[in-house]
């Protein structure tokens, strides 16, 4: 019965979330260029698409910031984490403290303050310029912290000692890690890095500030677009982009139920 | 694990691939929607140049953007009183107008305008006025047979919840200074603050403050006025018959983008001929068609169709050019603007 | 030895999170003058100071504009715990899919922000999806795009998953044998979780408010779009100074008032956190995300 009454409650809030997308996706078959306005049925957009010159470039572009950025910041979070761990309780405070600190800044803080630290770089390095490498070294740095908070906790609630008496025990500092604390941490790690590929995915202001002359991810794109139009080729990829994703999670899912059978059979 | 990490590796080789083909290429800067991007390929074609472009929102977006440093621009496309300020701060590069041979097709009118009065650094791209969109059929209905021509019927009570203004400092101010008949430039604290407090008086009068979004709100019959530029006009009356746009009889703003050449550019020779190229009568046709903004150029006008030339919100009247004004840049009074436009906007 | 491990984030820490703040700091605190930068405090002075003499404190401009986005930051969170807390205890407690569950809420994220918040625009006009559905069912329709409401419901669209993550990761790692205790010790279902569940549960429920109430309140995009620039909040005050005034000075001024205002927000929270203290210490990671 509750479980009914939490089905349907469920149903409601996917409800919710998705009805915009829907709406998105069905624009996307519009024949006008509006908004708002139904112009019939067409896929002039998709025929569009594969044709414009920019689009595929700044889905390229989120893609490989997305990916890169958040395995660069699971690497070094997850190492920091282990560090942070380590140390006394008053420096672990500090640190910890100072890590949380891009999660409570507002993103165009962040944003701004990293522009200014990568134009002032520039000048004292005396070459380089904006672009992919800032855009993605903002985006780990904010990524970051998200995996070090996402780590902590497991690892706290790991004995510490374990990783000494795998040690003890005559195995390699490597194979300790490995074999002894990695799979004890993996879900918090797991969390760390789909958290920092979807904040990285859905960025915005951060990159806005932080990309450079000639370079575009999808939506610093559509933010420029945004002022005289939002052409709705963007919705024809987001549909794509949409089913894409909804075709993989469905394999994923069955795999996984699948193992699960065999697992039990 | 082992194809993920090959998938990554495979990504990163892309990646550098992707940032490492470089020919003679330009960085363009430009607003939104404000060109034809199939012509790259012709440009290339014709030049072997790569154009690389993006976008800004706002003049000021591009001021921060290019002041702020950390990479170089080769073209850019301000309007005027932002081109103004960028001579003031020595941000642009004279032009050499010996490589631009197809300026003889850009009306000279456009020549020697006080924002750049030696006429050295700056080639006119697109120009147009700011007015009302209305609904004619939404306005006849509210307020029967009115005719719109003044700018006082953003003030009208009869139109609460049906007027749109537009989201931006400048363009907000011109109607109540108008209205006033004071300049658009003013810089007297007290005809600000009377504008400024017309403009509050109007708040319950206003349903949004949009950017963009008006074009497709006035397609949607979302209201039946909007404070909107020429071009955007036209964008929306080519969906919905019912618009029409007027430049109120008080008088304007008549604005200007014109391409300039900031200093630092890496290739302005490559600027220049992309000016050149985006100054030719058959480029400049398909990005008039394109864009729905009025073009500076004579030849392409001689090439448009009637019923374009003679849409008031394409081509002006001699008569509304006379009245209308130019923006000039604020300097230091600028914050004051600011604080003004801070103040219609967060009270409710 | 592990501690190895630690110096290289430090290094790491100081650039990417010290130094920019510090900067942020610096353009605050001066000024440029003809002769050169100058120490002043009057970027801060400028955002308390009053038009006219005597003008009540809340009705001060920069004032007015900070306590509504905080009101709207507040309300847009208390809806997505409302919301969120159920969810997340359903995904947690109720079904064996529950990471493919979970995929479900966060794929919405990965289509483009700016494009979901467009989308509410074509569903909350007057001539909107909405108001097509509401009369299509005989209802009378509504006006809700470019109101208060809108904005809150844009928020709550784009965070409510922010909510839900921290939650379900707290009680999906319950041990179950504590509420059975609880059950066996003759507890109903309403003081089970009242008692043990939701206390247990404290430290995702704090995770949520942060991850929610940080952007609602500092958000420029949403207020834009849905509020139709009528709702002016602290982040567009902000964005407004870094990109259309382009006075850098009074808007990191802006940002490290609006700092010092979440940090206390922060406090705030963290009081209502009454749950025992590690034994480690471990209080600083109250903020844990999961």
């Amino acid at each position: 019965m509750i479980k009914k009454a939490y089905t349907v409650y469920m149903g409601l809030m996917l409800f919710f979330l998705y009805a915009p997308i829907a709406v998105l996706m069905i624009f996307s078959f519009n024949y006008s260029p509006s908004r708002n306005y139904w112009g019939g049925f067409s896929l002039r957009w998709y025929r569009d698409l594969f044709n414009d010159p920019h689009i595929p470039q700044a889905l390229f572009n989120t893609l490989v910031i997305a990916v890169l950025s958040s395995l660069i910041a699971t690497i070094i979070g997850t190492i920091a984490a282990m560090g942070i761990n380590s140390l006394g309780r008053k420096t672990k405070s500090i640190i910890i403290g100072v890590t949380n600190l891009p999660v409570f800044n507002p993103e165009i803080v962040t944003g701004v303050s990293l522009m200014l630290l990568f134009v002032f770089g520039i000048r004292v390095l005396g070459f380089g310029e904006m672009g992919f490498a800032t855009l993605l070294m903002a985006h780990v740095s904010f990524n970051v912290s998200y995996v070090i908070l996402s780590v902590m906790p497991r690892l706290r609630r790991l004995d510490g000692n374990l990783f000494e008496a795998a040690m003890d025990l005559g195995a390699p500092p490597m194979r300790a890690f490995v074999q002894v604390v990695l799979p004890a941490i993996r879900p918090g790690i797991i969390t760390g890095a789909l958290l920092a590929f979807t904040l990285s995915v859905d960025d915005f202001i951060v990159s806005f500030f932080t990309i450079g002359p000639g370079v575009n991810n999808l939506s610093t794109l559509i933010f420029s677009m945004a002022r005289r139009g939002i052409n709705p080729r963007i919705n024809a990829l987001s549909t794509i982009i949409f089913i894409v994703v909804m075709i993989l999670l469905y394999i994923i899912n069955r795999r996984d139920s699948k193992k699960r059978k065999e697992h039990l059979a | 694990m082992k194809k993920f990490i090959l998938g990554v590796a495979l990504l990163v080789t892309l990646a550098i691939s992707f940032t490492g083909c470089r020919g003679e290429e330009i960085r363009v800067f430009n607003w939104g929607n404000y060109m034809d991007e199939s012509i790259f390929a012709e440009f290339r074609a014709q030049t072997g140049i790569r154009v690389r472009y993006s976008n800004f929102g706002s003049n000021e977006e591009m001021h921060t953007r290019v002041t702020g440093g950390g990479g170089a621009f080769d073209l850019i496309f301000p309007s005027d009183y932002m081109i103004e300020r960028m001579i003031r701060e020595e941000l642009l590069l004279p032009i050499n107008f010996d490589n631009i041979p197809n300026i003889r097709y850009i009306d000279e009118r456009f020549f020697y305008l006080p924002f750049d009065p030696e006429n050295r650094y700056s080639v006119p791209y697109k120009w147009g006025t700011l007015g009302i969109l209305y609904n004619a059929v939404m306005v006849r209905e509210i307020a029967g047979d009115i005719v719109v021509d003044s700018w006082d019927i953003l003030w009208d009570e009869r139109f609460a919840g049906n007027i749109f203004m537009y989201d931006s400092m400048r363009d907000s101010f011109t109607p109540p200074l108008k209205r006033l008949g004071y300049s658009l430039n003013t810089t007297d604290i007290d005809e600000l603050t009377a504008a400024r407090d017309m403009l509050i008086q109007q708040r319950p009068l206003v349903r949004a403050f949009l950017g963009d979004l008006v074009k497709d709100s006035m397609i949607g019959n979302e209201a039946a006025l909007a404070l909107v530029f020429s071009g955007c006009a036209r964008f929306s009356m080519g969906h919905n018959s019912d618009l029409n746009y007027v430049v109120p009889r008080e008088g304007s703003n008549i604005w200007f983008d014109s391409m300039v050449i900031p200093r630092g550019a890496r290739n302005q020779a490559g600027a220049e001929a992309f000016i050149n190229f985006l100054s030719s009568p058959e480029i400049a046709l398909r990005n008039t068609l394109y864009t729905g903004f009025t073009t500076t150029n004579w030849a392409t006008l001689e090439m448009l169709p009637d019923e374009i030339r003679n849409d008031p919100a394409f081509w002006p009247s001699d008569e509304v050019i006379g009245i209308s004004e130019a923006f000039i840049h604020l300097g230091e009074f600028t914050a004051v603007w600011d604080r003004a436009w801070v103040e219609v906007l967060a009270t409710r | 030895m592990k501690r190895i491990f630690v110096y290289p984030y430090i290094l790491w820490m100081s650039v990417f999170i010290v130094a920019p703040l510090l900067i942020v700091l610096w353009f605050s605190v001066t000024a440029t003058a003809p002769d050169g930068t100058v120490f002043t405090f009057y970027h801060f002075t400028r955002f308390f100071a009053p038009a006219f003499e005597g003008q009540p404190f809340f009705q001060r401009i920069y004032i007015a504009v900070m306590t509504r986005s905080i009101r709207l930051a507040v309300v847009s969170t208390i809806v997505c715990f409302v919301l969120g807390y159920p969810l997340a205890y359903a995904l947690a407690k109720f079904y064996s899919h529950r990471s493919f569950l979970l995929f479900l809420f966060m794929v919405p994220l990965w289509m483009n922000f700016l494009l979901r918040t467009y989308a509410w625009l074509t569903i909350l006009e007057q001539n909107g999806v909405l108001n097509a559905v509401l009369s299509f069912l005989g209802l009378p329709t509504v006006d809700l795009l470019f109101t208060d409401t809108a904005v809150v419901i844009g928020m709550v669209y784009n965070f409510l998953p922010f909510m839900v993550l921290p939650i379900y990761t707290v009680l999906r790692d319950m041990d179950n044998s504590i509420i059975e205790a609880a059950q066996d010790l003759g507890a109903n279902r309403v003081q089970v979780f009242l008692r043990v569940v939701f206390p247990m549960s404290m430290s995702g429920v704090i995770s949520g408010l942060t991850m929610v109430f940080m952007p609602a309140v500092t958000t420029f995009v949403i207020s834009n779009l849905l509020g139709g620039g009528q709702f002016i909040l602290i982040g567009n005050l902000i964005e407004r100074q870094f990109i259309h005034v382009g006075d850098w000075h009074f808007g990191s001024a802006m940002a490290i008032i609006l700092i010092v205002i979440i940090l206390f927000m922060m406090g705030l929270i963290k009081l209502i956190d009454r749950q025992p203290k590690e034994p480690d210490g471990a209080t600083v990671e109250r903020g844990t995300l999961y």
